[in-house]
This record gives structure tokens, C-alpha cells and sequence, in this order.
């Protein structure tokens, strides 16, 4: 009886939970709206005292500065916005080089680390715990400054085998010069990349129905390559010829000249991102246990067997997910582009917003680009990290 | 085990020098080769740099600089202050040590680590200072060994309070002209390795309670602040640390109303600070769900209301777990302060720049760039090798 009448009298509301947490939200809400609106009456205050307001149509501008390197025709009476993409361009092929680059260094030290050959392995781990307490700053202006600006002179170039010219102007190295026939050459290779998707979803169809695993990767490549040369011995003209890099005077010339910015960034982001794959990769394998390479020999495998077929396929569900953030950062490193001069997205509108004063605009915008970066190559590894899951029951 | 470790192996399997080298160095003709390149491409690096180091690298650009690279411009009649804060910071080292880690040599090795650079032929200035730090940090372990329960509360008083009062004796609190005790040091005097330091300390520091809300956030039940803490998160570490310092350096003022200017150390901190955290978020994220769940529920089965469990219970737990990977933390937001040279401050980095420009010292950019690299790799690895020292003996992060 004594419970029932408690039971009625309910909870006042200020010590009810519930009311509570909606009125902590509300409350969170005004504070952020409150701050946000003053935040943003400040800042239209102090644009209006510079007599600008804000908005995007200053992109379409004649920017009036020139860009060391461009991946498309750019001159200084291109506008802004043409600016913005050079830039963007040049911050995708340093990252999607640094990246391809990178994680091949990466497996390499990873696999020494794990190398019962004393050397290699000692070797392997002095270099990770070395390059892993630097400063990537620090070890990028090195290597503009105290390497590749110190190479010598044009006239007293360094020559490499393999036709490399080092010099303080940049790195010359042969490079294809696409001839007449270089258009059908490229249908050619479509077609070839075209039969080698094809090749790899019919064997992916087949190893679903058999069970079998064939060398997918390897049939695919190896379409492609032969498509491809059949085509180069095909055609009445080689598609592309050797053209080598030389000394012109106080310049380099033919073949491909690499700035010396681009390679400081290029070889800092690299050595610099390995050691950290590195780390990651030698984490992966080692977490297959032992018995799984013993049990997989007992069974008749042999070692590229094991290795294909039981530890990689293991190992990579470990290795994918770190290995997916050390791709994000070698792409937000490469914003450090700025500090060895460097053409990125970041600098170029760096410069753009020196030139206009539009801080607010710009710095919003290079912020969006490095977000849909990270969203995109998330998104992808993501997806990927999906397909080689273990699959529960 | 003592029984297993005393039979001996047998005589094929026995320690042997010719033996070992051939198993572990020639083992068959890939391994044999793969130990010569490895061999060769380490005797080249070696010589290489030995060579650079002994004969042509030109190092007097560093021991007549060597002020500028470890406080900048600060006034050298002030310098007393700042080896009175190191010091300080020491005796605390020192009594820690005695009172936690009585038993590491290593670590009273590093207390006397001063003494040993003050034989150094460079530091003949601050040599009196170097081995009054070493006097001061043995004094403290040895009150902390004798007096380990006494000074316990002491000591960690002393480190809460330890960062304002460097702060204090840098900045100082009189204005110049009058003569005061602390004569006001203005921040754009700061450099080097004290502006390093600074901004890394502040750093962490000031970012830790935002983390450890904002990590409480991402965990909430309640939409809203859920979606708030998450989408900061992820916005702060979708982007480089670069471009939110340019916005703190471009846009905060801004920001801020008319008439009020904030220096540009300070908005270079409140960057730093606000990146950290969305990091620091994350790692306290993962202490929190590695708290499982039986203690949320003990906790609310004893009448703790939602703060008091998250107060008493979880947080000194999910903390307590993360030490080791804030430690890392730590480091890295260290080895990233120095992108405020990019934005123009005189730190570690920016520094260079001002030694390098002296026409006494052009082209000697090898040289400043390695002794530069040198610090920032001594300190991180002392760092992360101390921390794992410490956690082996007081068993945190298991």
C-alpha cells in the first residue's frame, strides 16, 4: 500500500535524468551558437574594416604568379582557381608516388626486421628506431638544404649508371618521348588493361566455384604486359623512344628533370613513412602464429605456398588498418611541402592567400581538400579492410 | 627453469663463435649474399658520415651558437631564471626517482648526466649551472630514498604546480623599466629548444582535459554532444597540423573582438592545443572501452550517480591504461612543434634559420640541420626509452 503511494509521486523534474540530459543538449547548443555567432560577427566586423567580404569569386582572378613545376599548361595570367588545381595535382602525384614508393620500402623492412640473418635484421632495426624519433620537418629541410641543393654544379655533374644526372638543378632521368604512333599505342594498352579486368574477375569467379586459388594478381599482369607488347612489335614505329637526359649548357635537358624540391619531399616523405610500415608490416606477420607456418608445411605447401596462401592473407587483416592511417599521413605530411618549396596545394594557395588576403576562404579550402583526401582514402581502405575480413559465423 | 637452464645443450648446439656466424650470417647462398650488401652498404653509410663529420663538417658554427639554439634571444642576464626552473624541474626528477624508482641506476646515471656535459670543452659558461643541476637533482633522490613516504604528496604537488611556475620564470611579472625582481621577458624573445619545450608542455597539458572530454563525449549517450565531439574529432585529424596552425596564426584574430591581440606564441599554443586534443581524444577513447562493462555496473549498482562513476570508477582506470600511449603522445606532439617555424616562430627549427644567416656561417646548412636533428632524436628516443623503463618497473599499462 505504502508502495503504491510512492509510486505516484514522481520525480521532480530538475532530478529527473531524463529532462536533464535534453536540457544539458539545449543548453550545449545555445553555448556553441552563441560562441559561433560571435565568433562570426567578429570576423565580419574585422573584414569589413579591411573592406573585403567574404566569397569565392576572387578565384576566378588572374593569379600573376608563376609555379615551378605543373602536371598541365599554367601560366602567370592563369586564374586562381587554375592555381588551386596545379596544386592539387602536384599534392596527388607526390602522395600516390611516396605511397607506392613507401610501402615497397616498408614491406622490405619489415620482412628484415624479421630475417634470421643477424645483419640484415640489426641493420633493419637501427633503421626504424632511427628514423622513427626524427623530426619529419626537420629530416625533409635536410634533405633540401644539405642534400640535394649540395649536390654539385651543372657543369660538374654527378653521373649515375642507368643515365641519372644529379646535379643542384634537379635529377635528370631518361624519360619515353611518345612518337606518331603513340595514340594507338595507348588504345592498345586500354584494350589490354580492359582483357586483364576481365582475366581477373573470370579467375576470381573460379577460385569462388573451385576453391582453387590461382595467381590472380600475376595472370592479370601478365595480360596486361602482353597485351601491351604485342602491340609495341605490332606496330610500324616504336610508340615510344628512349630519350635521355643531358647536360644543355648551365641547364638539364631531355629526358625528365626531377627539381630538387620535388625530390627533397619525395625521398623525406618515403624513407621517412617507410620505417613507420615498416614497423607495421613486421607487427602483421608476426601476429601469424607459428603453427599455422608449421601446419601449412606439414600439409605439403611449400614456402611461396605458405607465404601466398596462409601468412599474407593473416597478416594483411592485421597490417590494413594501421597501414590505412600511415597513408593518411604521409598525404597530410605532404603539406610540409611549404617549408622546401615545394609547388602542393598547400603552398600554391598559401601564396594565393598572400596575394588576395582572402585567409579565411583559403585556409576553408585547403582544409576541405586534406579532409576529402582523408575521407576518400579512407573510405577505399575501408572498403578493402571489408573484403579481407575474417568471415564470422 | 633454474634446473632446464643448467643442462647443457648438446656439443652440435653449443655457443660457438665460427658456428654462430655461420648459422646465423651464412646460412645459404641468398643469406650470405644478403650479409655482404648488408655488410657493405654500412660500412659505406658509416665512413661516409665519419668522414663528413671529422674532416670537412666545420661544427664551430654550433659552439658559438650554441645560446641561440637553446633559448633563442632571450636576455643572457635573465638566463639564471631558466636554470633555476631546470633545476627545479631536476630536484623534482630526483625525488621521483627516489621515491618510485629507487632501485634504476639508469636513472641516477641521468641525474649526473649534467655533471658529465659539464666537461663538455663548449659549456664553459654554464658549467657552475650544470653541475649545481646535477648537485640539486642527487640532493632530491636522496631525500626522496629516505623520505619516500613524507615527500610522496609533496612531489606531485610539486609537479601540478611545476608548469606555471616555469611559465612565471620565464615570462617574468615586472614591467622592464622598473627595476623589479622578474622583469617581463616578451615572448618573441623566446626561441629554441626553451620555445620547443614551452610549446610542447603547454601543449599536452592544456590538451589533456579537452581530450578527456571530448572522448567522454564521444562515448555519450546523448545525440547531440556525441555528433558535436565526433565530428571534431574527426575534422582536427582529417587535416595536417600546418593547416590548423596557419588558421590559428591567420584566423583567430579574427576571431577574436576588436581591440583584443593575442601574441603569436600564444596562438601558435592555442593550435597546437586544439590538435592535440582530437588526438589525445582518440587514445583516451581507447582506454575507455577497454573498461568492461561488470564495472559500470558495480558502479551503478552501489547508488554512483553518472559523473560520480565516470569520475571515480572509470576514468582513473581507463587513464591509468592509456599512460604508455600518452607517453607517445607526448613525443610526437614534441618532434611536431617544430612546424612553427613554418609560421615564423624562432623555435628549435625556425632558429636555424637566424644561425644560418650570419655571413660568418653561410653554407654550413649540413652541419646545423644534423646537430638540430641530433636534439630532437636524443630527446625522443630518451623519452620513449625512459617511458618504457618506467612502465617495466611500475607495471602501468598492463
Amino acid at each position: 500500500m505504502q508502495n503504491k503511494n510512492q509510486q505516484t509521486t514522481s520525480i521532480p523534474f530538475w532530478r529527473d535524468e531524463r529532462i536533464l540530459d535534453i536540457l544539458g543538449q539545449i543548453l550545449f547548443v545555445l553555448i556553441v551558437l552563441f560562441f559561433g555567432f560571435v565568433i562570426i560577427r567578429n570576423m565580419n566586423a574585422g573584414l569589413a574594416k579591411q573592406g573585403v567580404s567574404l566569397s569565392i569569386n576572387f578565384l576566378k582572378g588572374v593569379s600573376g604568379f608563376d609555379i615551378s613545376e605543373s602536371l598541365f599548361p599554367y601560366s602567370r595570367s592563369s586564374s586562381y582557381w587554375q592555381a588551386y588545381l596545379v596544386g592539387l595535382l602536384n599534392t596527388l602525384s607526390v602522395s600516390i608516388i611516396g605511397i607506392i614508393l613507401a610501402t615497397i620500402l616498408g614491406v622490405i623492412l619489415g620482412v628484415a626486421r624479421l630475417s634470421t640473418n643477424f645483419i640484415i635484421n640489426k641493420l633493419a632495426a637501427i633503421y626504424l628506431e632511427f628514423i622513427r624519433n626524427l623530426s619529419l620537418l626537420v629530416f625533409l629541410i635536410f634533405w633540401y638544404l644539405g642534400v640535394f641543393l649540395k649536390l654539385p654544379k651543372v657543369n660538374e655533374a654527378i653521373l649515375w649508371p642507368g643515365d641519372i644526372i644529379l646535379t643542384n638543378r634537379g635529377v635528370g632521368i631518361p624519360w619515353g618521348l611518345p612518337t606518331a604512333s603513340f595514340p594507338t599505342f595507348r588504345l592498345i594498352m586500354l584494350f589490354g588493361l580492359v582483357l586483364a579486368v576481365g582475366v581477373f574477375f573470370g579467375l576470381h569467379i573460379y577460385e569462388k566455384r573451385t576453391g582453387r586459388a590461382p595467381l590472380t594478381l600475376l595472370w592479370t599482369l601478365l595480360t596486361f604486359l602482353g597485351v601491351s607488347v604485342l602491340g609495341w612489335f605490332v606496330l610500324p614505329e616504336q610508340p615510344v623512344t628512349l630519350d635521355l637526359a643531358y647536360i644543355n649548357g648551365l641547364n638539364l635537358a631531355g629526358g625528365k628533370v626531377l627539381s630538387p624540391e620535388f625530390m627533397a619531399l619525395t625521398s623525406g616523405l618515403v624513407l621517412y613513412t617507410s620505417a613507420f610500415i615498416g614497423e607495421v608490416v613486421r607487427a602483421g606477420i608476426s601476429s601469424v602464429s607459428k603453427g599455422q607456418v608449421e601446419a601449412s608445411r606439414a600439409l605439403g605447401l611449400n614456402a611461396f605456398q605458405t607465404l601466398r596462401l596462409v601468412v599474407f592473407p593473416q597478416a594483411l587483416r592485421v597490417i590494413v588498418p594501421p597501414l590505412t592511417s600511415q597513408y593518411l599521413n604521409l598525404i597530410k605530411n605532404s603539406s610540409l611541402a611549404i617549408a622546401v618549396g615545394f609547388p602542393d596545394v598547400f603552398y600554391v594557395s598559401n601564396t594565393v592567400q598572400n596575394q588576395t588576403g582572402r585567409a579565411v576562404e583559403m585556409i576553408s579550402l585547403v582544409m576541405l581538400t586534406y579532409l576529402a583526401f582523408s575521407l576518400i582514402t579512407s573510405a577505399f581502405m575501408n572498403w578493402y579492410n571489408q573484403r579481407i575480413k575474417l568471415v564470422e559465423r | 627453469m633454474t634446473e632446464m637452464n643448467s643442462v647443457l645443450p648438446p656439443l652440435s648446439e653449443r655457443s660457438n663463435v665460427l658456428r654462430w656466424i655461420r648459422k646465423n650470417l651464412f646460412g645459404s647462398v641468398l643469406d650470405s649474399i644478403l650479409t655482404i650488401i648488408g655488410v657493405l652498404i654500412a660500412y659505406w653509410v658509416i665512413k661516409g658520415f665519419l668522414t663528413w663529420a671529422l674532416t670537412t663538417a666545420r661544427w664551430e658554427v654550433i659552439s658559438a651558437n650554441l645560446r641561440l639554439i637553446l633559448i633563442g634571444q632571450y636576455p643572457l642576464e635573465q638566463a639564471a631564471r631558466l636554470w633555476i626552473g631546470v633545476a627545479f624541474l631536476i630536484f623534482l626528477g630526483g625525488n621521483s626517482i627516489g621515491i618510485w624508482a629507487r632501485e634504476s641506476r639508469f636513472s641516477v646515471a641521468l641525474l649526473l648526466s649534467p655533471a658529465i656535459l659539464a666537461l663538455l670543452p663548449f659549456s664553459s659558461g654554464p658549467r657552475t649551472w650544470l653541475i649545481v643541476l646535477s648537485v640539486t637533482g642527487l640532493v632530491g633522490w636522496w631525500l626522496g630514498r629516505s623520505r619516500p613516504e613524507v615527500l610522496r604528496r609533496s612531489v606531485i604537488i610539486g609537479w601540478v604546480i611545476s608548469l606555471p611556475i616555469i611559465i612565471l620564470l620565464t615570462h617574468g611579472f615586472t614591467p622592464v623599466d622598473s627595476g623589479g625582481v622578474l622583469a617581463i621577458v616578451k615572448t618573441n624573445l623566446w626561441g629554441g629548444l626553451l620555445l620547443t619545450f614551452l610549446l610542447t608542455v603547454v601543449g599536452i597539458l592544456f590538451s589533456f582535459p579537452i581530450g578527456v572530454l571530448l572522448a567522454l563525449g564521444r562515448r555519450s549517450e546523448l545525440p547531440i554532444i556525441r555528433l558535436a565531439s565526433v565530428m571534431y574529432i574527426e575534422l582536427v585529424r582529417g587535416v595536417p597540423l600546418i593547416t590548423i596552425l596557419f588558421m590559428a596564426q591567420l584566423m583567430l584574430p579574427l576571431f577574436l573582438p576588436q581591440g583584443v591581440t593575442i601574441d603569436r606564441v600564444l596562438r601558435a599554443m592555442v593550435g597546437i592545443v586544439l590538435f592535440s586534443a582530437a588526438y589525445l581524444a582518440e587514445n583516451v577513447r581507447g582506454g575507455l572501452q577497454a573498461i568492461p562493462k561488470g564495472q559500470f555496473e558495480a558502479a551503478h549498482a552501489l547508488g554512483l550517480g553518472k559523473a560520480q562513476t565516470m569520475i571515480y570508477i572509470v576514468l582513473p582506470q581507463a587513464l591509468r591504461l592509456v599512460i604508455p600511449i600518452l607517453v607517445g603522445q607526448f613525443i610526437a606532439v614534441f618532434k611536431d612543434t617544430a612546424l612553427v617555424a613554418i609560421v615564423g616562430l624562432l623555435d628549435l627549427l625556425g632558429i636555424a634559420k637566424t644561425v644560418l644567416a650570419q655571413p660568418k656561417f653561410l653554407g654550413l646548412q649540413r652541419e646545423v640541420y644534423v646537430f638540430i636533428s641530433l636534439i630532437y632524436w636524443v630527446l625522443s628516443y630518451g623519452m620513449s626509452y625512459l617511458s618504457q623503463r618506467l612502465e617495466e618497473r611500475l607495471g602501468v599499462g598492463k
